[in-house]
């Protein structure tokens, strides 16, 4: 059994300014048991006001990219694509060659992590190779984001990873390579977790 | 300490050095007090009609109006933005806590934080996705939501880089708000994430949940199922009315006490997970560099914080020596505020100062002491201590456990100094204060 069994009247109990207040909202309406949406494995405590999500809706809204690979979609694209998709789309901001402008550098750090002043580019300071895919794709380009395919997307994601000295000019990013990237900061965390 | 712990002219107790009066004389009839001004902001007395009856009693007043809107008097009582130069809605607003009082931030003047601008979403056409490690994937209407028992809380949010010119080098001057103001507090009002987890059936084995928004900026966040579970709000309210657009609306995720980034606003998806998605706001933002160049991450909760609002920078002491009523906010991630001690005389002896009923965790408490200024130059300060016995660090305490270079989570102790004329002003306290001119922090508000 999965679910906590928890009636709507406990999770109705409002606690607030130190006074504990029983009640249920004027609207709720509980429809009856076989009127719910079933679960093969759990019976359902509440009153199931969700509507099924199919594994296809699912696809086209998850756009998270995990380290280990998993959420990355084919396609392909290498630093040379990438460069010219940064000189349209990101050098204004990021600066020539990811130097920086009124956008933080992405490369070629001068200070390193334990200097005075200490600058966090993405080959110094970011742990995973797949975040930039991630970002890039959710986030980017700032006055058009969602604009980039996937294959622009792995392209850039290249570039990015070839200015910081990580892969080569001719590597090319897609769904298998990119999560083997290792990056040079990879164990530069500590997880504190509370 | 002469003077301290005694009767004083038969109605004053002093409980600290240099002035500081017993918290208790708050209560007594008949005790005045001044309070510190805004330099140039606040009408004088002296400006008072002396008219039987002011033009305003001469004619009708104004008509009504469909949302209310603060007096023109008080134009001042605003946010300050702060945004990126060639992205004018990148960026943060914060909430002006000098021109406040109380525990309560009203929904117009809650800080700001947007990383790509204020999406404009039609509720109707907005749905929360709930999938993953779940039995019953599925969608939520926000009509759906808001049939479900609510819940509200009140609580702060903070932004982790909140305060985050303390790590300057030089004491940086400016109003508190406008300093420490990424932090508001509201009551939300929603369902418990609980509720809708035990909706869809979450797998034994899902240990995260990726907040997914639906502004431009896409934010995703990773938060531990075991915050979800414990007290997260799907909040649709704030302060009674539905979410602020720039606060969410019609759907954010509230974690009380946890760094703002993680409240993800405008939610439209919840990802149940094994591990966190690892995005660019949990790597390379929001993570502290310290001395030894590795990086804290995942640092949730926001440690307990307290600063004296008035006075406060730019302030001024115009009525001279005599009684003042000191006024700040204390707040704590880790639950309630158990006391706030305040110091008159640069740290040398602490007076317990009044907290405002109710103390509520997680949210703020309004602190207030009396205080007699003698017209000397004098150094204010305030410390919380909150109901798991942490303690408010000093400046120079956090410093030498962070480092200069975390960028985020500065919650050191706050002094003002009062000069001779009155006036308030930003300074470090500890024995030792840093040397150097450069002020700049080392990362910006992208």
């Amino acid at each position: 059994m999965r679910m906590q069994t928890r009636t709507l009247a406990q999770t109705a109990v409002l606690t607030l300014a130190g006074i504990s207040l029983v009640g249920l909202a004027a609207e709720v309406t509980a429809p009856a048991a076989g009127a719910r949406a079933t679960c093969a494995h759990c019976e359902r405590s509440g009153p199931g006001l969700g509507e099924p999500a199919t594994s296809a809706e699912i696809k086209a809204l998850d756009w998270g990219i995990m380290p280990s690979g998993v959420g990355l979609p084919p396609g392909s694209g290498a630093a040379g694509q990438g460069q010219r998709l940064y000189t349209q789309h990101c050098s204004s901001c990021h600066g020539p060659g990811g130097q920086g402008n009124s956008a933080p550098r992405l490369a070629s750090a001068r200070q390193k992590l334990t200097d005075d002043w200490p600058e966090k580019t993405v080959g110094s300071y970011w742990p995973y190779a797949t975040t930039l895919f991630d970002f890039i794709r959710r986030a980017k380009p700032m006055l058009r984001p969602g604009s980039l395919s996937d294959s622009q997307t792995y392209a850039l994601t290249a570039y990015l990873l070839y200015l910081n000295g990580i892969i080569t000019a001719e590597q090319v990013m897609n769904a298998r390579s990119l999560p083997q990237v290792e990056m040079p900061n990879r164990h530069g965390f500590i997880r504190v977790l509370e | 300490m002469p003077g301290v712990g005694k009767e004083l002219s038969g109605s004053i107790l002093y409980a600290a050095g240099n002035g500081l009066l017993d918290r208790r004389m708050l209560l007594r009839s008949g005790l005045v007090l001044a309070s510190a001004q805004l330099l140039g902001g606040v009408p004088q007395p002296a400006q008072a009609t002396t008219a039987a009856r002011p033009r305003w009693m001469n004619e009708p007043g104004a008509p009504f109006t469909p949302y209310g809107q603060p007096s023109k008097f008080e134009a001042e009582t605003v946010r300050y933005a702060a945004a990126n130069r060639q992205l004018p809605a990148n960026g943060a607003s914060w909430t002006p806590l000098h021109r406040l009082e109380g525990m309560i931030t009203p929904n117009g003047l809650h800080f700001e934080r947007h990383h790509n601008g204020v999406p404009d979403i039609d509720p109707a056409a907005h749905r929360l996705l709930v999938h993953g490690l779940v039995q019953n994937p599925s969608f939520f209407s926000i009509d759906a939501l808001l049939r479900y028992p609510l819940r509200s809380q009140l609580c702060f949010v903070e932004c982790g880089g909140n305060s985050n010119a303390g790590w300057n080098l030089a004491p940086y001057q400016a109003a508190v708000g406008y300093f420490h103001g990424l932090v508001s507090c509201s009551e939300w009002t929603g369902v418990p994430l609980s509720v809708i987890l035990d909706e869809v059936g979450v797998d034994d084995d899902a240990r995260w949940l990726i907040a997914d928004g639906a502004d431009a900026f896409a934010m995703n966040m990773s938060i531990p199922l075991s915050k979800a579970r414990t007290d997260a709000i799907l909040a649709l309210y704030q302060n009674g009315e539905p979410l602020r657009p720039e606060n969410g609306y019609p759907l954010r995720l509230i974690l009380p006490g946890w760094e703002g980034v993680l409240n993800v606003k405008w939610l439209r998806a919840l990802k149940l997970t094994r591990q966190p998605v690892m995005s660019r706001n949990e790597t390379a933002r929001y993570t502290e560099l310290l001395p030894s160049g590795k990086a804290r991450m995942f640092t949730f909760t926001m440690a307990a914080k307290s600063l004296l609002t008035s006075p406060s920078g730019g302030m001024a002491l115009k009525r001279g020596a005599g009684l003042y009523q000191l006024s700040g906010l204390a707040w704590s991630g880790r639950g309630r505020i158990s006391r706030v001690e305040v110091s008159a005389d640069g740290g040398a002896t602490w007076a317990p100062a009044e907290l405002q009923q109710p103390v509520l965790a997680k949210a703020f408490t309004r602190f207030r002491i009396p205080w007699r200024w003698n017209g000397q130059p004098a150094v204010l300060q305030s410390r919380a201590v909150d109901e798991t016995g942490y303690v408010q660090p000093s400046r120079q305490a956090l410093l030498a456990q962070r480092g200069r270079h975390g960028f985020y989570h500065y919650n050191a102790i706050v002094a003002w100094r009062v000069g001779a004329d009155g006036r308030v002003t930003h300074v470090y306290a500890d024995a030792n204060q840093d040397s150097g001119t450069d002020g700049g922090i080392d990362a910006g508000w992208h």
